[in-house]
């Protein structure tokens, strides 16, 4: 679309992962909705709207395991490639993390993580955000420009699943740096670029040895967190999983927990910002932030698609998905359906039902869920407040190349003071 | 769980065919909601008026929509 | 001058009429609005009566139901309506007061079928489980200590019942004329899953017979049951879970298609008369309307469930404002959920005239499972034990008449073997034997 001729209906999915529509991909999908299902070129099968989301989110035909494989570019070093490299290959492969496993595995893995994500320990983080929220801002105090993601989206959500896992303080800053590297990882575009790949290789190698020795510490010194719940062994003396998933599903809660909150928090902030009416009444009124949040995860979700893979030929909407396609739920789309909100592309936190895949839906729904919203509820309260006279400097903003995990790379906000 | 949460108290209802067991309720309003099992959800109906801002949480979390929380005053009275 | 216009009279003051009424409101009703109810209670939930009341968790009055809607209505609450004159467009209450409409909207729902007088049932000690107040009572009766409760009837409420009163340390007996619980509604197939959490929880069950008296003591407390089979079960508090009838004996002389199996309307909810002529001002939803499904073949249909009371009411409401021309067709595909033995049953569509049933998620020996039930080849209803989770996809394919079974290839799944569902023959007579979710005309 950026050079201004209409892509084909089955190139329209090509025109979403060109880093030109990034800024404002509702157009395509909208054209996208014109068919619920629609086959794409290169055999993959797009669905955008929200009955057909809702069928087939819950639809055990879609598998989240069979995708293509993770293949690891060779070092070059035979002693990495065939000895270090294969057991971490076991983690990438066949202890993939929970997103990409189907039940009985998916089920065993999920509970296990959903045990120890217990509502006094998450609720319980709610004061470690407030004042992790108060310290960055404080940071920024005295300045008449601040760059939202930088000061705020990005480092927070770290520090509170740090905390929440059990990683020391002092390692906070080597998880920001592998976090962003791994993410990259999600974005289905970024498996073909080779030297983002071996970079991503590398940050899961370090990921993984830094894991493998932190729960070897947590079973030595068990503490109060969720590392130390998840490597106890159960009621039986027996592991509630293997040390490999293990690692796995810690790094996927450091992945999967963060550029979402970043995303989530941004576009909620750049959403604000372009209804400067919303910032004011949220302002006098903190109790709208839970409405308001579930609006920006409808109108401006953090995950735009996740991809499945069709273990069967599947019917819907008068196309037929044939076995072993893939296909994008495209929740983004679904999200602005007019046949399923009025108005949808306006932003209206008082809609009734807003009833959004901003956290996607079915068996793999976002576990950290009821966390995000808290980091967002108390990080929008607070700028709500502490922001003197907030305006953007650049609309729309740069955002960052991926276009599932969409969200700005930079979001600067001039300030009168920041209190 | 209280039975009857006293004067003021709010009134909930959930749609329990809605219901998938998301328990995005009982983080919000952990006092209200509680799953037993694998997918039954349990709530109160009568919660005390001090928890309606976490009921509202509740309410805007479904992931589905499936509860109702009574916004204003009853209807007059029953003869 | 005009006469006061009467406005709307909605009948029945449970789930169905608080959401009809509403939905008047909603939909730009401004004019009179009335609720009748035989009850003297604000309109509550019945859902939680069997499980949470029963097991102390909930008090009965902790079920009245939020309000959606301003509804600025008068409550008629604690008189029933007696009479239907249509032609004077009055309803007759029971202190004798009339009550004119211009439209109706009728919800009186319906009551539980209570054990016959001539064979015991004036006795005290046993109970039905309806109303709010019924289940208040029985719960006082619970707290009181009964040494062996007696349920009768394993449908719905006689297996939530049984539940609760196993988690309450009582002592519990269930007898139902079938070889497993549910056998009406899920069938033995299934069935046998519920019997046997009945049989672990510790409650007797005594299938296969049923009771034909009840005997009690000088005071008129019940304290035997005489059995079919020619035993007897010493008890002294009684459930008697034997389904509903429809509260349609208002409506005797008013010129409806009504008796006990419901109020006949047709597609947009509006009552038939006795000649089949549909009344342009009297609407049917909720437990009393029986009304054609077009997803089964049109046939007439009347459910118990919250969802159709729900939405029914709602479709009613809207046909009630619309013109004549602009009567929608209510669609609607039935759906119910019941807890029992720690266990989330959920079931979407009509399982009647199944001739099979696959397991496709999951195994009846988890516990863990979904079922479709199929006739002529097509999906017709879908049965979930803890795998909701699945059970929207399986709903679209019940929808779209999907072939049965639906799913293949799915992750997850068992070998399907499908298997009869095993309802049993209808049996004529019997006082027990009428299934609880859906009656057929």
């Amino acid at each position: 679309m950026s050079d201004g001729t209409p892509s084909p209906h089955d190139s329209l999915f090509a025109a979403v992962m060109d880093p030109a529509n990034r800024t404002d991909p509702y157009p395509l999908y909208a054209r996208l909705r014109e068919r619920p299902v629609s086959r794409q070129r290169d055999g993959s099968y797009v669905v955008s709207t929200h009955a057909a989301i809702r069928a087939l989110i819950f639809d055990p035909r879609l598998s989240s395991e069979d995708l293509p494989p993770f293949k690891r570019p060779a070092t070059g070093n035979p002693i990495r490639d065939w000895i270090v490299n294969p057991i971490r290959s076991r983690i990438a492969t066949a202890h993939r993390p929970l997103i990409f496993r189907d039940p009985p595995d998916h089920d065993t893995l999920r509970s296990a993580v959903m045990r120890e994500f217990t509502i006094p320990r998450v609720l319980g983080l709610r004061d470690r955000v407030a004042r992790e929220v108060d310290a960055l801002l404080d940071a920024c105090r005295g300045r008449r420009e601040i760059c939202l993601v930088d000061d705020l989206s990005y480092p927070l959500p770290v520090s509170v699943i740090c905390q929440l896992l059990g990683v020391p303080a002092s390692d906070e800053p080597r998880f920001q740096a592998w976090a962003t590297q791994l993410a990259t990882a999600l974005e289905p575009d970024a498996r073909h670029d080779i030297e983002t790949r071996r970079h991503t290789v590398s940050a899961f190698d370090a990921i993984s040895d830094y894991m493998r020795d932190l729960i070897r510490e947590k079973r030595r010194r068990p503490a109060d967190d969720m590392l130390s719940g998840l490597a106890a062994p159960g009621p039986d003396g027996k592991k509630r999983m293997s040390d490999f998933d293990l690692i796995s599903t810690a790094i996927l809660l450091l992945v999967a927990g963060h550029e979402t909150t970043v995303n989530l928090i941004t576009n909620a902030m750049l959403t604000l910002l372009r209804h400067p009416e919303e910032l004011e009444r949220l302002r006098a009124d903190p109790a709208r932030a839970p409405r308001l949040i579930e609006e920006v995860l409808r109108y401006e979700p953090p995950v735009h698609f996740r991809t499945r893979k069709a273990l069967g030929t599947i019917a819907l909407r008068g196309e037929t998905i044939p076995k072993g396609a893939p296909v994008i739920l495209l929740f983004a789309a679904a999200n602005r359906d007019r046949d399923r909100f009025e108005g949808p592309d306006r932003f209206d936190p008082d809609r009734a039902d807003i009833e959004h895949f901003g956290f996607g839906g079915g068996l793999h729904y976002c576990v950290g869920a009821p966390l995000a919203r808290i980091e967002a509820e108390v990080a929008l309260v607070a700028l709500s407040r502490r922001l003197v006279a907030p305006r953007l400097l650049r609309d729309p903003p740069p955002y960052r190349p991926g276009a599932s995990l969409r969200g700005p790379e930079q979001l600067h906000i001039g300030v009168d003071a920041v209190a | 769980m209280k039975p009857i949460g006293g004067p003021g108290a709010l009134r909930v209802v959930v749609d329990l065919n809605r219901c998938q067991g998301y328990a995005q309720c009982c983080y919000a309003a952990p006092d209200a909601f509680v799953l037993r099992g694998h997918e039954i959800l349990f709530y109160d109906p009568t919660p005390p008026a001090g928890q309606r801002g976490a009921i509202e949480r509740a309410v805007q979390a479904c992931p589905v929509r499936a509860i109702r929380l009574q916004a204003g005053a009853d209807d007059g009275d029953a003869p | 001058m005009s006469p006061e216009p009467a406005g709307i009279v909605v009948v029945g003051a449970s789930l169905a009429g608080l959401r009809g009424a509403e939905a008047l409101r909603r939909g730009g009703y401004a004019g009179p609005l009335t609720l009748v109810g035989a009850e003297p209670h604000r309109p509550y939930d019945r859902p939680p009566l069997s499980k949470h009341v029963l097991a102390g968790a909930l008090e009965a009055g902790a079920t009245r139901l939020p309000e959606l809607a301003a509804l600025g209505a008068v409550w008629r609450l604690g008189h029933a309506a007696i009479a239907l004159d249509r032609v004077a467009r009055a309803i007759r209450l029971a202190d004798g007061t009339t009550l004119a409409y211009d439209k109706l909207l009728v919800t009186t729902g319906a009551e539980a079928r209570p054990w016959p007088a001539e064979t015991g049932g004036g006795l005290s000690g046993i109970h039905t489980l309806r109303g709010r107040d019924d289940a208040a009572s029985l719960r006082s009766a619970l707290v009181a200590g009964p040494r062996r409760v007696l349920i009768v009837g394993g449908g719905l409420i006689g297996c939530e019942a049984a539940s609760c009163l196993r988690d309450l340390g009582l002592s519990v007996t269930l007898v139902d004329p079938n070889p497993t619980p549910l056998a009406k509604s899920l069938g033995t197939h299934v069935g046998a899953v519920i019997a046997a959490c009945l049989r672990e929880s510790g409650a007797a069950f005594r299938p296969g017979t049923s009771v034909q008296t009840f005997e009690g003591d000088d005071a008129g407390r019940v304290v035997r049951a005489r059995l079919a089979d020619g035993s007897a079960i010493e008890t002294d508090l009684v459930i008697a879970a034997l389904g509903a009838t429809r509260a349609t004996g208002w409506l005797a002389g008013a010129g409806l298609m009504a008796d006990a199996g419901g109020v006949t309307c047709d597609a947009a909810c509006r009552a038939r008369a006795a000649d089949g002529t549909a009344c342009p001002d009297i609407y049917v939803a909720g437990d009393v309307a029986r009304w054609p499904i077009r997803l089964y073949g049109g046939r007439l249909v009347s459910v118990e469930h919250w969802g159709n009371a729900v939405e029914q009411a709602a479709h009613a409401a809207r046909n009630m404002l619309a013109g004549p021309d602009d009567q929608r067709a209510y669609e609607h595909l039935p759906a119910f959920w019941s807890n029992q033995f720690g266990i989330n049953i959920k079931l979407v569509g009509l399982t009647a005239g199944a001739e099979s049933v696959a397991v496709v998620q999951g195994s009846r020996a988890s516990r863990r499972f979904l079922a479709v039930y199929g006739r002529a080849g097509r999906s017709i209803a879908a049965l979930s034990f803890d795998e909701a989770r699945w059970l929207p996809a399986y709903t679209e394919a019940i929808l779209s008449g999907g072939a049965f079974p639906p799913i293949t290839d799915a992750t997850d799944q068992p070998r399907i073997e499908t298997a009869s569902p095993g309802f049993p023959p209808p049996r004529a007579g019997a006082p027990a034997a009428r299934r609880p979710e859906v009656a057929h005309v």
